[in-house]
């Protein structure tokens, strides 16, 4: 018929073609020998969008992680372990597709992933597809609750308002003002939690504001927030929002303290931030200045190294500081590792069942799971911003 | 409410709204010469926020401010040409459809090149400098806005109402075919049409990023889109009528998100629409058709 | 005479081939999941985006109105499918925040009678349903007006819906920040069962989109489709051979947003999980994408159209954002975000150059594969022939600069203000 019918034609053709030979598209570091025996671990990550740098960070270290324990014995047979890694780019849509791509490549287990939104999303897959899969960072408690198949090695976002609650109070504050993203689980999630916490702590919640995802304005609920004059500001949000948020916020002359959740815990927000990022203060689950574990403090030098010999990695990570994305994704590794050296196995149903019963000491702290597949943690880290750098202040512990 | 927040959020609401009403002549023009809503607009004031960041990283700021809007204008007229020319006698859906194609384009092109994060905004010292009145405390760029765009604004009006390019303009925007047939030389009418809009785009854009600091491929798409919706509101093809448009969708939506209403701020610019579509199409200046372009 | 009765039962007997065919190849693939996820779960949404883009085709296609509120009804049927199916055992886990309210929770216990397959039905009905009336009160003040302003006002439309179902107000409905989850997916998910695991998984979604697809084929060849046509065709003319402007464009309307929605609720147990933010522009933007490289005005071509973009999108054309060395040289380009280039300037070659897109606005006919095949086979001597089988129309008054494919609409912008 036309001309413009063959080109489709001839179009298409080339789209089965490459596809044809991009059917393999292999993760950048499974480059050793491949043995006959292989064990799959798929990597479920954001590498791109909203959260591509945490989730990168996150990625690093499953990857040092592997890089530490490449192979694994099962019943007397070394197996190569191989990453599969995928990208979820933040987005809930993306995330089932290429959870179902992990699927059918046949991995044992999954670690992933870095936004409590995408793990939630991914999740029936892997559950009707049997395949375990641990998130390193995901604090939100609908991650794990119904779903036999997911476990968490860090704490839960219940836990994470109440230790800022108690953190504000413990440092004199009495009105505190919440500000949550509309629309992002995480955010308002958090925000409700710490509502209640520093509600039942005594304090008064003086202003309660929310914002649209995308907005980048935040002069008018600031201004709301100002007249209400608060003490502490709670705003857990997005590594993208913080800098804006901190920034407009000095700007109307809002002098009162900013505290958000692990998100935070980015060099892009001082880098964006600068002077006025400093007294800002988070919880998180990892200090790299703490090593009151040997453990911990053999994983900071190794993996400082790992991240200094690789100029990439160096360069996403802003810096050699070690992230606690990154130590729980090296947990998290860990831990299926345990698992799959404790069911001798490389089937998923083993391994999983092999989980439910796990015990070891990571770089976090201990992990066991409770009945939900959560990790028992009773204890978070608090850092504050000062001199351009995240500053170890206190632990805080709460039942 | 007391009264220096009330002040502090009219502020805010008046310089929002004058970058949106620089924004809404761009559409309100090509609207009243092609008949066109170009959407693309959004994303062309998006890309001028990355030209500055990329022209503030080697020339001082007061050299990157003109080369900002001359990219910026050369980016408009060249989507004109590419996009919106080759499809002037075409179906009135096609040239909608290459409009939203070039906005999905340089959405992703901007995806692909700066990535999705956000970059933050460089600052410009003079225009970030805090000014205190009283309990009142915003930085200068604030206060510039709405002074800045108003004199645009009579700027542009003169230029339609005294020159004789303004007089083809007006002209083209009346009768398109009639303009033709005495002389007019369209193309290079529409091509000046998409030089201002591209121009004060520019400059909105500069003074909106500069309050906001941060600039990512996504964050044309909704002042864009209220942008259109002030164009419309104030009568779409009047540059006035843009104008009061923008300042009143910057100032309800301002004190929206202040009453506690943030989640319904956009959804009213929306409502606002669907009102004024249903008992005033023409919009509030829209039987004037005195400048209208 | 004789020879047109065979080819008819001919292409009768192709079609049922076919069709049998990719029912067995469907379960084939449904049955053994496990292997072919990716397969599987492309399939699926490809299958929910061609009903959705051949119901935008209706209106945008057939009828020349322009609307772009797809994600706006998708995210009411997907919320409504959405919280009517969550099982009751699971709902308190769901809305873990706020609590459901408890009028909901007694509908949902009222509704917890049916058997899950109707229950399912009777959900994507019902948002249908809602859809269908909030379509029919924004048509009134808006189809009076120029397309222009339906395309704005329900891009507006669609941004509202989507603020409304995030607030903090309607919590304990739509768990508002919070998303859903736990919404039953296609098919057999539980062993033990009469079927296999995964059974129904691709042949639920398949006879869904047979479904929806073949009622909008009924109505566009109904009288009401060739007075849809008329008006696309002129506006002023359809009005004057008798027919009611906005009585049609109103039925178009709502036609096209009730199945829309009830392909929203598709997606919902597709995605499994959903949340305000992914109905978001960009999802229109895709559905239209599908529309245009399908091919405006062609029922085949939109079908078409979903699956070569979502297949190319979501599996073949997924290595683009990788980087990616073949023999120690670095190909250039190919980084994250590049796919998507790729796609908007493909849209861009097709709005510009092939406006008629895969299909035109001609449908798929064995008899037309036969004829593209012989043809084929003739080689160059045919190109005379194919003249007088597919004439273009002469040039509309004044040659334009490209000539506009046949069946679409010649208003030609400018008389029209």
């Amino acid at each position: 018929m036309k001309k413009q019918y063959t080109l489709l034609v001839v179009f298409t053709l080339i789209i089965a073609l490459i596809a044809g030979c991009a059917q393999t598209p292999s993760a950048p570091t499974d480059e050793q020998p491949s043995s006959d025996k292989v064990i799959r671990i798929g990597v479920f990550q954001p590498v791109t969008g909203e959260n591509g740098g945490g989730g990168f960070q996150e990625v690093l270290g499953i990857r040092y992680a592997h890089e530490k324990f490449p192979t694994i014995d099962i019943d007397g047979e070394t197996y190569a372990i191989e990453l599969v890694e995928v990208d979820n780019k933040s987005d809930k849509t993306e995330a089932v597709t290429v959870a179902a791509n992990l699927v059918s490549r046949q991995v044992s287990i999954v670690i992933g992933s870095y936004g409590s939104g995408v793990s939630i999303a991914a999740g029936p897959t892997f559950e009707e597809a049997q395949i375990p899969v641990i998130a390193p960072s995901a604090t939100n408690p609908q991650v794990t609750e119904g779903n036999d198949y997911y476990f968490r090695v860090c704490f839960l976002d219940p836990f994470q308002g109440k230790v800022m609650a108690t953190y504000a109070i413990d440092n004199g504050a009495t009105k505190a003002a919440v500000i949550t993203q509309l629309g992002d689980d995480y955010s308002s999630g958090l925000g409700n939690f710490f509502l209640k916490a520093f509600a039942d702590l005594g304090g008064e919640i003086v202003s309660e504001q929310q914002f649209q995802t995308n907005q980048t304005d935040f002069k008018a609920i600031l201004t709301n927030i100002k007249a209400a004059d608060p003490d502490v500001i709670f705003a857990p949000s997005s590594i993208a929002t913080a800098p804006l948020l901190i920034k407009q916020a000095r700007e109307l002359g809002i002098t009162a303290q900013i505290m958000a959740g692990d998100t935070w815990e980015n060099q892009t927000i001082i880098d964006n931030a600068g002077e006025d990022a400093e007294g800002v203060a988070i919880s998180t689950f990892f200090d790299e200045n703490d090593t009151s574990t040997p453990l911990a403090g053999e994983f900071v030098t190794g993996f400082k190294e790992f991240i200094n010999a690789n100029s990439e990695y160096y360069n996403k990570n802003g810096g050699d500081g070690v992230a606690a994305v990154s130590a729980l994704g090296y947990d998290a590794y860990l831990t299926a590792y345990e698992a799959i050296k404790a069911a001798q196995s490389t089937d998923s149903v083993a391994i999983r069942d092999a989980l439910v019963g796990i015990e070891l000491e990571g770089v976090t702290g201990a992990i066991a799971f409770d009945e939900n597949g959560d990790a028992k943690k009773n204890m978070a880290y608090i850092k504050v911003i000062q001199g351009g750098q995240f500053t170890f202040d206190k632990t805080v512990m709460t039942e | 409410m007391s009264f220096v927040t009330f002040i502090q959020h009219c502020l805010t609401g008046v310089s929002l709204g004058g970058a949106y009403a620089l924004i809404a002549i761009g559409y309100s023009m090509v609207y009243g010469i092609l008949l066109l809503i170009n959407f693309a607009h959004a994303d062309i004031f998006m890309m001028a926020g990355y030209f500055m960041i990329f022209s503030v990283s080697s020339f001082p700021w007061q050299i990157s401010i003109p080369i900002v809007i001359l990219g910026t204008v050369v980016l408009g007229v060249l989507i004109e040409k590419a996009a919106y020319m080759p499809l002037r006698s075409a179906p009135r859906m096609s040239i909608m459809i290459s409009a939203i194609g070039v906005s999905y384009l340089l959405q992703n092109l901007a995806t692909y090149l700066f990535s999705a994060l956000p970059q933050a905004y460089p600052a410009i010292p003079p225009l970030k400098r805090q000014i205190r009145i009283g309990e009142v405390s915003a930085s200068l760029v604030t206060f510039l806005t709405p002074v800045l765009t108003i004199i645009l604004v009579f700027l542009l009006i003169f230029l339609l109402r005294k020159t004789k390019i303004g007089m083809a303009m007006r002209a083209v925007s009346k009768d398109y075919d009639t303009s033709k047939l005495m002389g007019i030389k369209i193309n290079s009418i529409i091509s000046l049409t998409f030089v201002i809009g591209s121009a004060l785009a520019a400059v909105g854009s500069i003074l909106y990023f500069t309050d906001r600091m941060s600039v990512t491929p996504f964050s044309g798409v909704l002042p864009g889109l209220k942008c259109f919706v002030a164009a419309v509101l104030g009568g779409i093809g009047s540059v006035p009528g843009a104008v009061i448009g923008g300042f009143l969708i910057g100032l309800s939506e301002t004190f929206l998100v202040a009453l506690g209403y943030s989640t319904f701020s956009d959804a009213f610019t929306f409502l606002l629409l669907i009102l004024i579509l249903l008992f005033r199409p023409t919009g509030l200046m829209g039987e004037d058709l005195q400048d209208k372009v | 005479m004789n020879q047109t009765v065979w080819k008819k039962r001919y292409s009768f007997y192709l079609s049922l081939l076919v069709l049998l065919v990719a029912l067995g190849l469907l379960f084939w693939l449904e049955v053994n999941k496990s292997n072919y996820g990716m397969a599987v779960s492309v399939i699926q949404k490809s299958l929910v985006f061609s009903v959705v883009a051949v119901s935008m085709n209706l209106l945008n296609g057939f009828t020349g109105m322009f609307s772009l509120g797809q994600a706006g009804f998708m995210a009411i049927g997907a919320y409504t499918t959405a919280i009517l199916t969550i099982p009751l055992s699971r709902v308190d886990g769901v809305y873990y925040m706020k609590g459901v309210a408890p009028w909901l929770k007694g509908v949902k216990t009222t509704l917890s009678v049916l058997p899950e397959p109707l229950l399912i039905v009777f959900a994507l009905l019902i948002g249908g349903m809602i859809a269908g009336i909030f379509a029919f009160f924004i048509g009134i003040p808006v189809l009076r007006l120029k397309s222009d302003y339906l395309a704005i006002a329900t891009l507006g439309f669609s941004e509202i819906v989507r603020a409304v179902i995030s607030s903090p107000q309607l919590d304990r409905v739509t768990n508002g920040s919070y998303g859903l989850k736990n919404i039953p997916g296609f098919g057999v998910t539980q062993a033990g069962g009469v079927l296999p695991v995964g059974a129904g998984s691709l042949l639920i979604p398949f006879f869904f989109a047979l479904t929806t697809i073949a009622f909008i084929v009924l109505v566009i060849n109904s009288s009401y489709g060739r007075a849809f046509k008329a008006i696309r065709e002129d506006e002023v003319a359809a009005e004057a051979m008798g027919i009611n402007l906005l009585k049609h464009k109103q039925l178009a309307f709502v036609i096209s947003s009730v199945i829309t929605a009830m392909a929203g609720g598709m997606l919902a147990m597709y995605m499994r999980s959903i949340e305000a933010r992914a109905f978001s522009v960009t999802l229109t933007y895709d559905i239209l994408l599908i529309v245009v490289i399908g091919g405006l005005g062609s029922v085949s071509g939109s079908v078409l159209g979903a699956f070569v973009v979502t297949f190319a999108k979501d599996w073949f054309l997924r290595f683009f954002d990788s980087p990616l060395v073949i023999g120690g040289f670095q190909v250039p380009f190919l980084r994250m975000g590049f796919r998507m280039v790729v796609f908007s300037i493909l849209l861009m070659i097709v709005v510009l150059f092939y406006r008629r897109g895969l299909m035109g606005s001609s449908e798929f006919s064995w008899k037309g594969i036969f004829r593209w095949i012989r043809r084929k086979k003739e080689g160059v001597e045919t190109t005379k022939g194919e003249m007088i089988d597919y004439p273009d129309p002469p040039p509309a008054k004044p040659a334009p600069l490209i000539p506009d494919p046949p069946g679409a609409p010649q208003e030609g912008g400018r008389d029209e203000r």
